[in-house]
């Protein structure tokens, strides 16, 4: 018989069409309808100002790579996720070059100095935020009225507490960042995650329904208190970043109720009208931890004293 | 509560393609490796004259099913052969004849009691049909003092895409099949008898369910069709209302019995005619080949005899794998034969891809698809520092391999084959 070239390779011999730049381009698609109606409300700026961070992300990625003499990743979308989420958590009117510092803090500090995706210890997007508040705390909170009437300063619902009605709050007619404002376009990007399995509902639900508990267990107002902020924006598209979260759903579900119950400290007793981004950074922190004590156990395992037990 | 598992294409093209035999072939090469556990020895010289039937090899070990010639003629040698999985064994080659003449010697045992029938299971050389190949007097060799099995499950879960083989001996043998279970079910007395059949076999289910209607003890259990049903513990799972067959433990520490349609089938008829495991039916599919179709075959009967017979186009065939996409190992030598445990061969035109490899995102798909609750992507954590104790501590030892976590891994990391390696460094010093 003739030699034949036969390949080999390990089991399994099939594999599932979904990778990891795919599970980006849904994260994508999925802010599409935030920032269809933050463009609608606050005008075309904001376009501008995502796709300036977008692409900047995966140019700060492309640049740290080659530097660091590592091949090029931003072929897997996570840069562009990371530098629309990024814009999301900006205000409208944030010049330009101070939204560079923020993904390059992203991108360069956070992600790829900890040895780029996968390694990161924190959402880069959040720290991005939270470095352009301490930074530019003005600028950063420097909030417009949306339908294009610009640059007449406003407050954000959290600061006003109680002025806006909950369909406004709930449609996006309301002050804040770019992508937090439509609670409505949330959902849906939401919803479209959940349905192309990208994420499970176990930290946003335990998120936002912690938030709910505690502020009417306080006597806030719990339906204002979800309807707020970045609260939304957060339990969806940060509170759900693989990297950064805990593995398994008992984990998730920690994490969520963490962060809801960090939220509520820092909005009704802090110095600060918003605490989710602070929330999901300490949460991040302490992902490992909470890995470690919500480890599945094995399906027959047999562990500690049940071993002594079975060795009799 | 529900195990984990993951919905795979199932590809079952020949599920409507009955049985075809292979004629004789010309001759056989018998491996005296046929399934986990020790090899056996060749008991006949070259030169010795054979029938069908005739026992050729054997050995006193525990763990070893006898082999036995599947056609009759002359051994021509006693030669070597490298088994797909690294080792090599001994193998014994026959010229056949071209009559089938069967061994006069044979004639059916005397089943009476526990230790008749395993003795006799022994003998027949029977290991499990559907692919790990377990030797059957094993699951039999239980201490009656200690253990009472109260139920026999009948795997007929073919949970694998494209193989049809057990599909086909539910359909065509269904008298074999209830036969073997009523045989199993009386001679060691137990109360319930369980055939789980999943669902993208309907045809099965009810052809079953009509069967055993009357009987008294027998229950069809209908599976999810759910990547990996099919595996000893999901189904006895599954089939006992939640029993947990625990780490280091069989099947009959918790009163159940686990037996493939196909075995139980076999079972079934040597009990009849006293004939041993000779001959089996095997799935043959693939793009590469013309005609897909199920074979019964002499075990020993070269890969090529049984691709030929299905009209495979050997020039373009890229990768070929026995047994099932998911756990099914690749061939490199279409010259190797049959054994007693391949229900398939694949034969396909696309090569083997090298999936491109990117960094662990964290996503937890692993964790989630591992039917028996394990952590891949930190198994992989802990391989890859060599943490002999985290691997320990994280039970790497009841991976059965299945492929589960690499086939959802959105990184395509080789999660799967990590975790053998991993396996094989955990318990080495």
């Amino acid at each position: 018989m003739d030699p034949k070239e036969f390949t080999v390779d390990p089991s399994p011999h099939l594999r599932d069409s979904c990778t990891t730049s795919r599970i980006m381009l849904h994260v994508i698609i999925a802010t599409v309808p935030a920032m269809v109606t933050s463009a609608i409300f606050f005008g075309w700026r904001v376009l501008t100002l995502i796709a300036f961070c977008a692409l900047s992300a995966m140019l700060w990625e492309r640049l740290i790579r080659f530097v660091m003499k590592r091949p090029d990743t931003t072929d897997d979308l996570s840069a562009m996720v990371t530098g629309i989420l990024l814009a999301f958590n900006l205000p409208v009117t944030l010049p330009i070059w101070m939204a560079a510092i923020g993904t390059f803090t992203a991108i360069v500090v956070v992600k790829q100095l900890f040895g780029g995706l996968g390694q990161n210890f924190a959402n880069p997007a959040i720290v991005g935020r939270i470095v352009l508040m301490l930074s530019f705390t003005g600028y950063m909170t420097h909030w417009v009225l949306p339908e294009g009437v610009d640059a007449v300063s406003t407050a954000t619902p959290l600061v006003t507490e109680e002025s806006y009605s909950y369909i406004d709050l709930f449609l996006g007619r309301c002050g804040g960042c770019i992508g937090e404002t439509s609670k409505l376009a949330l959902l849906i990007g939401g919803a479209y995650l959940v349905i192309t399995r990208v994420i499970t509902l176990h930290a946003p639900l335990a998120f936002i329904g912690t938030v709910y508990l505690f502020s009417a267990a306080v006597g806030k107002d719990p339906i204002y208190q979800i309807l707020s902020g970045g609260l939304m924006l957060g339990a969806i598209f940060m509170a759900t970043d693989y990297v950064t979260t805990p593995v398994t759903k008992k984990g998730r579900v920690v994490f969520g109720i963490g962060c809801g119950i960090v939220t509520c400290v820092i909005r009704f007793w802090c110095n600060a009208p918003e605490g989710v981004s602070y929330s999901i950074l300490l949460m991040n922190i302490v992902t490992p931890y909470i890995d470690m004590f919500t480890g599945k156990k094995a399906f027959g395992g047999k562990y500690g004293r049940d071993k002594k037990e079975a060795g009799k | 509560m529900r195990l984990s598992g993951i919905r795979l294409s199932h590809f079952k093209n020949t599920e409507n393609c009955e049985t075809v035999g292979l004629d004789c072939p010309e001759r056989v090469i018998m491996s005296m490796s046929q399934h986990i556990g020790a090899p056996a020895e060749p008991l006949v010289r070259a030169g010795d004259e054979v029938k069908v039937g005739t026992k050729i090899g054997d050995a006193d070990t525990r763990m070893t099913c006898p082999i036995h010639a599947s056609v009759s003629g002359k051994v021509e040698k006693i030669g070597e052969m490298l088994l797909p999985n690294g080792k090599t064994c001994k193998t014994v080659e026959i010229l056949s004849d071209g009559l089938m003449t069967p061994d006069p010697d044979i004639a059916p045992p005397v089943i009476t009691d526990k230790a008749s029938l395993a003795a006799a299971v022994k003998e027949s050389g029977c290991c499990g049909m559907g692919g790990a190949g377990f030797p059957t007097h094993i699951k039999l060799d239980y201490d009656e003092q200690k253990t009472r099995i109260d139920t026999l499950v009948i795997n007929a879960a073919e949970c694998e895409p494209y193989i049809t083989s057990d599909y086909r001996e539910l359909m065509e043998n269904t008298d074999r099949v209830i036969g073997g279970m009523k045989l199993v079910k009386e001679v060691l007395g137990i109360e319930r008898a369980v055939i789980g059949i999943e669902e993208n076999k309907p045809k099965a289910i009810k052809l079953f369910r009509e069967r055993l209607a009357d009987e008294k003890g027998f229950e069809v259990l209908k599976l999810r069709s759910s990547y990996p049903q099919g595996a000893e513990k999901v189904i006895a799972f599954y089939a006992t209302g939640g029993r947990i067959i625990g780490e280091g433990e069989l099947a009959y520490d918790k009163g159940v019995i686990v037996l493939n349609a196909s075995t139980t089938g076999f079972l079934y008829d040597y009990s009849q005619t006293g004939m041993p495991f000779v001959s089996r039916r095997v799935t043959v599919d693939g793009d590469a080949v013309g005609k897909p179709g199920n074979l019964r075959a002499p075990i020993g009967t070269p890969i090529t005899d049984l691709l030929a017979a299905c009209d495979t186009d050997m020039e373009n065939v890229k990768r070929l794998i026995a047994g099932g996409p998911m756990m099914g190992i690749s061939l490199y030598d279409p010259g190797l034969p049959l054994l007693k445990t391949n229900n398939a061969f694949l034969a396909f035109k696309t090569p083997a891809k090298k999936e491109v490899q990117t960094a662990c995102i964290k996503c937890g798909r692993c964790i989630a698809a591992c039917p028996l609750g394990l952590m891949p992507a930190e198994f992989e954590r802990a391989y890859d520092r060599r943490d002999r104790e985290a691997l320990n501590r994280l039970k790497i030892n009841l991976c059965m391999n299945c492929g589960s976590c690499s086939y959802v891994c959105p990184a395509k990391r080789p999660l799967a084959e990590k975790n053998q390696l991993a396996k094989g460094f955990a318990i080495s010093r």
